[in-house]
C-alpha cells in the first residue's frame, strides 16, 4: 500500500499542519512515511503546500506526481492541483471558500464547508482540522484516536483549550462526511 | 480629450511585481524606472541586480541587465563600467548583498571612487531566504537566525553602511532615504535622479539608501512596515544626505594623483 | 530509542549537537537555511556551544578552520554556490590536516541555478574541489537515517584521519521529513595534543600549509596521499540491493538511488531482474565492490541528477568490463521512479553495443 496525498492552500490556513500531523500519526500507526514541503521562492506569495506519503513499503520518492488524494483550501490551490489526481483518487475541497466546481469527473469529491464548520465552533483557524476530521473518515488512513494524539504532539505545548476546540474540529470534520454519505 | 497623467515608466516592462504586498522593492524599482525615463538614458544604462528577493529585476526594468553572484554586483558594474566609460551603470543590492558577503566588493568600489550607482535596499533582514539576521538588524530585533532577538556582544551591531563608506574619499554621493510616505518616495526619486546625474558628470561613486519595509519577514501588516520605519528603524540608521563632494573638487579629484579627504 | 519525525536539515543539527560540535558557522542560502537556524536556536543553548551567522561562506569556513586548530568540534553548512566559495578554505583544512564537517545541500546549477534538488557536485566534491592535492571524504546518505548516522559519523572520521569531511545531499533530503532514531554517539577520540591553546610553558606549534621547499612540499603531498590510500582501503561505504539475481544493475547514490529503488520494485512485478548498486561513500568510491559484480552481469545503468559525473568514478571501476547505460536529469529535476523503470527497460535486453561508450 502506498498513498500519497498534497495539502494545499494560503499560507496561514494550517497547510503544513495538516501534512505534518498525518505524516507524524501514521508514523505512530506504524507505516513508512515522507513529508515534504514546497520550499523558497515557491512559497512567496502567499500559497503553500506539502506532499506526504504513507506505506508499509520503503517510499522512494516523496514527490507525488500523481497523488492519490489532493485537499485543497483555497481556490488558485485547486486550480493547480485537481489536474494531477490519479484516476480514481480523492478530491477534498473547502468549500466555504472554493465556490468553483472540479473540472474532474473521474474522482471522488468531497466538499466540506471546513471554515463556516470552523467559525461555528467558535475558532475559524481550525478549518484544517476540520478538513482532517473529513479526509481521515474516508481515506481510514490513520485510525482517529492515533491521529489525534498525534496532533497534540505536533501543536506542541498549546493551551488546553486549543486542543480541545481541535478535538470537536475534527469531530465535525468526521460526522460531517458521514451524514453527507 | 483625457489626458494621461499616470502610467508605466518606458524603462519599465510590462510584468507584474512577484514582491509581496507592501515590499519596498516594487516601489523603488518604479523609482529608478521614472529617473532613467526622466533623465532619457535607457538607452545607455546598465543594471547589475543582486542575489536577493531582488534576483529577478531583469524582468522588471527595461534596460540592459546582468546577473551578478551574491555580493559581487559592484565588482560586475565595475567591469562593465571601465570598458563602456560612457555608459550609467548601476548595481542594486540588499543589505546581506552589499553589507555581508558583498562588503569587500562594494567598499573598494567605493574606494576605487568608481564612477557608477549602488541602490542599497535595507530591509534587516534576508528576505529571499527567509528573514535571517542581516547586518542591518537593529539590537533585539528577532529573526530566525536571532531567535532571541539579535544581541550585541554574539551578533555584532547594525552596521550604518552610509556613514562608513562617506569616510571613503573616492565617494561623491551618498543620501538615506525611505520608500514609506508618499512624501519619502518623492525626496527618495530625488536622490536616485541626482546621484544617477552624479555618475553621468563623472563625479564618482554614488551610493542611495533605502529603508525598505518587508512586511513579511518583519512579520507586520504593511501599514505597521511603514510605522515601524519612522518609530524604530530611522532612529538606528537617520534619514538625510550623508555626504555631498562639491563639483569642483570631484573635477579636481579627476586629475589623479592627489591627497583629497573628500 | 525514540523514533522521531524531523526534517532533514534539522535532523543534521541535531544529530552534530549529539556528537559534540561545539561550533558551527554558516551564511543563509536555500534549501539548507534550517540547519544553521537550528543550530541558532539549539547549539547556543549547549554548554560551550557557538553560532555564528558569517558575513559570507568563505568567512565561515575559515571560522571553522579556527575553531577546529583550537580543538573544538566544528562543522558548516551550504548549497552549491556556497560551497564554491568554501573552496579555498576546505583546501586550507586539508592542508593543515584540520578535521571539519562541511555539508552541502545540492542545488541546480551551475550559476546561481535554482533551489531545487540536484547531484551537480559530485565532481567538486570527490576531486577534492580547491587548489591542490588533496581529497575530501564524501558522504552521500539517501534518507533521514542516514543523514543522522552518516553526520555523526563524520565527526569521527573527520578526527580520525585529520581531514575535512563532507555530507553531500541535495534539497530534497533537506526539506523531506522522515522518522529518524538518533543512536548513541562515539566517544570522540581526539588526542588533546592537536589542538593549539597556547604553548604554556611548553613548546610552541605552528600549523601550516605554506611549505616553500619543494622536497619537503612534495614529502607532505606524499604523505597527504599515503593518507587517503588507506582512507581508500578502509572507509568505503555502499549498499547492494536485489543484486544477487540481477541481470541488470542500476548505480545511483543519494536521492537518485531512492527513485532507483523506485523503480526496481516496479521493474520486478514486471518479472525484470534489476539491482542498485548504491554507494555511500563517494570518495572513496566503492571500486572494488562495485567491480565484483561485474562477475555477474555486463549490464550497468547509471542514473544521476546531473549530465552525467559519477559515471565516470562507475566507467573506471568497470574498466571496460561491462555495458555503461547513463540516465541523467539536471537543473533540479526528480523524475519519477516510473520515468527510470521505462528507461531501463529499453536497456534491459540490450546484449550487443559498445562495452563502455565514452561520450
Ligand atoms: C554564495 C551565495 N550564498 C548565499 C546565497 C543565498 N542568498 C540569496 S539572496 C541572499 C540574501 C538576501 O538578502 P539581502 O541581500 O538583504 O536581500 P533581500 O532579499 O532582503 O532584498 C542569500 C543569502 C547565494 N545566492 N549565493
Ligand atoms: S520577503 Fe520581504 S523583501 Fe522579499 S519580496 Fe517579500 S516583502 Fe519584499
Ligand atoms: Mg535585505
Amino acid at each position: 500500500m502506498m498513498v500519497k496525498t498534497i495539502f494545499a492552500g494560503f499560507g496561514g490556513q494550517g497547510v503544513l499542519m495538516m501534512g505534518y500531523s498525518l505524516a507524524h500519526g501514521a508514523m505512530s500507526a506504524g507505516y513508512n512515511v515522507t513529508f515534504l514541503p514546497a520550499y523558497g521562492a515557491e512559497v512567496r506569495g502567499g500559497t503553500a503546500n506539502c506532499t506526504v506519503a504513507v506505506s508499509d513499503d520503503e517510499i522512494a520518492s516523496p514527490i507525488a506526481s500523481e497523488p492519490d488524494n489532493i485537499v485543497v483550501l483555497n481556490t488558485p490551490s485547486l486550480y493547480t492541483f485537481q489536474n494531477r489526481v490519479a484516476f480514481g483518487g480523492a478530491l477534498f475541497l473547502n468549500s466555504s471558500i472554493i465556490a468553483v466546481e472540479s473540472s474532474r469527473h473521474d474522482v471522488r469529491i468531497f466538499k466540506i464547508p471546513s471554515s463556516e464548520m470552523a467559525e461555528k465552533l467558535g475558532n475559524p483557524r481550525t478549518a484544517n482540522t476540520v478538513m482532517m476530521g473529513a479526509f481521515l473518515k474516508m481515506t481510514g488512513l490513520v485510525p482517529p484516536d492515533i491521529y489525534l494524539s498525534s496532533m497534540e504532539t505536533v501543536m506542541g505545548s498549546k493551551k488546553k483549550s486549543v486542543i480541545e476546540i481541535n478535538h470537536k474540529a475534527f469531530a465535525a470534520g468526521y460526522e460531517f462526511l458521514k451524514m453527507a454519505e | 480629450m483625457m489626458k494621461k497623467v499616470f502610467g508605466r515608466p518606458r524603462s519599465m516592462k510590462g510584468n507584474i511585481f512577484h514582491y509581496c504586498a507592501g515590499c519596498g522593492h516594487s516601489i523603488a524599482h518604479r523609482l529608478i524606472a521614472e529617473v532613467i525615463d526622466e533623465l532619457d538614458i535607457r538607452g545607455i544604462t546598465i543594471g547589475v541586480p543582486p542575489a536577493g528577493c531582488a534576483v529577478l529585476a531583469y524582468n522588471y526594468f527595461d534596460v540592459d541587465m546582468i546577473e551578478a553572484q551574491h555580493g559581487r554586483g559592484p565588482a560586475m558594474a565595475t567591469g562593465i563600467k571601465r570598458v563602456l566609460p560612457d555608459r550609467v551603470v548601476f548595481s542594486y543590492q540588499g543589505d546581506g548583498d552589499l553589507a555581508a558577503i558583498g562588503i569587500a566588493e562594494s567598499f573598494h568600489a567605493a574606494n576605487r571612487g568608481e564612477n557608477i550607482t549602488v541602490i542599497f535596499m535595507n530591509n534587516g533582514v534576508y528576505g529571499m531566504t527567509g528573514g535571517q539576521m542581516a547586518p542591518t538588524s537593529i539590537l533585539g530585533q528577532k529573526t530566525t537566525t536571532s531567535p532571541t532577538g539579535r544581541q550585541n556582544i554574539l551578533d555584532g551591531y547594525p552596521i550604518k553602511v552610509c556613514e562608513v563608506f562617506s569616510l571613503l574619499p573616492g565617494t561623491a554621493y551618498i543620501e538615506r532615504c525611505t520608500v514609506n510616505s508618499p512624501a519619502s518616495i518623492l525626496k527618495t526619486r530625488k536622490a536616485i535622479r541626482k546621484a544617477f546625474q552624479y555618475q553621468i558628470d563623472g563625479r564618482g561613486f554614488s551610493l542611495i539608501e533605502i529603508l525598505s519595509p518587508c512586511p513579511t519577514n518583519w512579520k507586520m501588516t504593511p501599514i505597521d512596515s511603514c510605522r515601524w520605519i519612522d518609530e524604530v528603524m530611522s532612529k538606528q540608521f537617520p534619514l538625510g544626505v550623508i555626504k555631498d563632494v562639491p563639483a569642483e573638487v570631484s573635477d579636481e579629484r579627476k586629475k589623479g594623483d592627489k591627497h583629497h579627504d573628500g | 530509542m525514540n523514533k522521531v519525525l524531523m526534517q532533514g536539515n534539522k535532523i543534521i543539527g541535531e544529530a552534530a549537537i549529539r556528537a559534540g560540535c561545539l561550533f558551527y558557522a554558516g551564511y543563509p542560502i536555500t534549501p539548507q537555511n534550517e540547519l544553521p537556524e537550528y543550530m541558532a536556536e539549539n547549539l547556543r543553548k549547549v554548554e560551550g556551544g557557538v553560532f555564528i551567522q558569517s558575513e559570507s561562506e568563505i568567512a565561515a569556513i575559515h571560522m571553522v578552520a579556527g575553531a577546529s586548530a583550537a580543538g573544538a568540534r566544528s562543522m558548516t553548512s551550504s548549497s552549491s554556490p556556497g560551497i564554491s566559495l568554501k573552496q579555498e578554505g576546505i583546501s586550507s583544512l586539508a592542508a593543515c590536516e584540520l578535521p571539519a564537517v562541511i555539508v552541502n545541500m545540492m542545488r541546480g546549477g551551475p550559476g546561481l541555478g535554482n533551489i531545487c534538488p540536484a547531484q551537480g557536485d559530485y565532481f567538486q566534491a570527490t576531486r577534492g574541489g580547491g587548489h591542490g592535492d588533496y581529497r575530501v571524504i564524501v558522504l552521500g546518505p539517501d534518507s533521514a537515517q542516514e543523514l543522522a548516522d552518516l553526520t555523526m559519523d563524520a565527526f569521527d572520521l573527520a578526527d580520525e584521519y585529520r581531514t575535512p569531511v563532507m555530507i553531500l545531499a541535495d534539497g530534497m533530503m533537506g526539506q523531506m521529513m522522515e522518522p529518524v532514531i538518533f543512536k548513541e554517539p562515539k566517544p570522540r577520540v581526539y588526542p588533546e595534543s592537536f589542538a593549539m591553546t597556547g604553548a604554556g610553558t611548553g613548546k610552541s606549534k605552528i600549523i601550516r600549509g605554506l611549505i616553500l621547499d619543494p622536497l619537503e612540499m612534495e614529502e607532505h603531498n606524499w604523505k597527504l596521499h599515503r593518507k587517503y590510500q588507506v582512507i581508500a582501503q578502509r572507509e568505503t561505504r555502499h549498499e547492494l540491493y536485489k543484486t544477487d539475481d540481477a541481470e541488470l544493475i542500476l548505480v545511483a547514490y543519494g536521492t537518485g538511488a531512492r527513485i532507483a529503488k523506485g523503480a526496481i520494485k516496479r521493474l520486478r512485478e514486471a518479472g525484470l531482474r534489476v539491482g542498485l548498486f548504491r554507494p555511500i561513500s563517494l570518495w572513496p568510491f566503492p571500486t572494488n565492490e562495485l567491480r565484483d559484480l561485474a562477475k555477474r552481469t555486463e549490464n550497468f545503468l547509471v542514473f544521476e541528477m546531473s549530465t552525467g559525473q559519477m559515471v565516470e568514478d562507475v566507467r573506471l571501476a568497470l574498466q571496460g568490463r561491462a555495458r555503461i547505460g547513463f540516465h541523467g536529469r539536471p537543473g533540479g529535476v526528480v523524475p519519477t521512479p516510473v520515468e527510470l523503470a521505462n528507461v531501463v527497460m529499453r536497456q534491459y535486453d540490450r546484449k550487443e553495443g559498445i562495452i563502455d561508450p565514452v561520450t
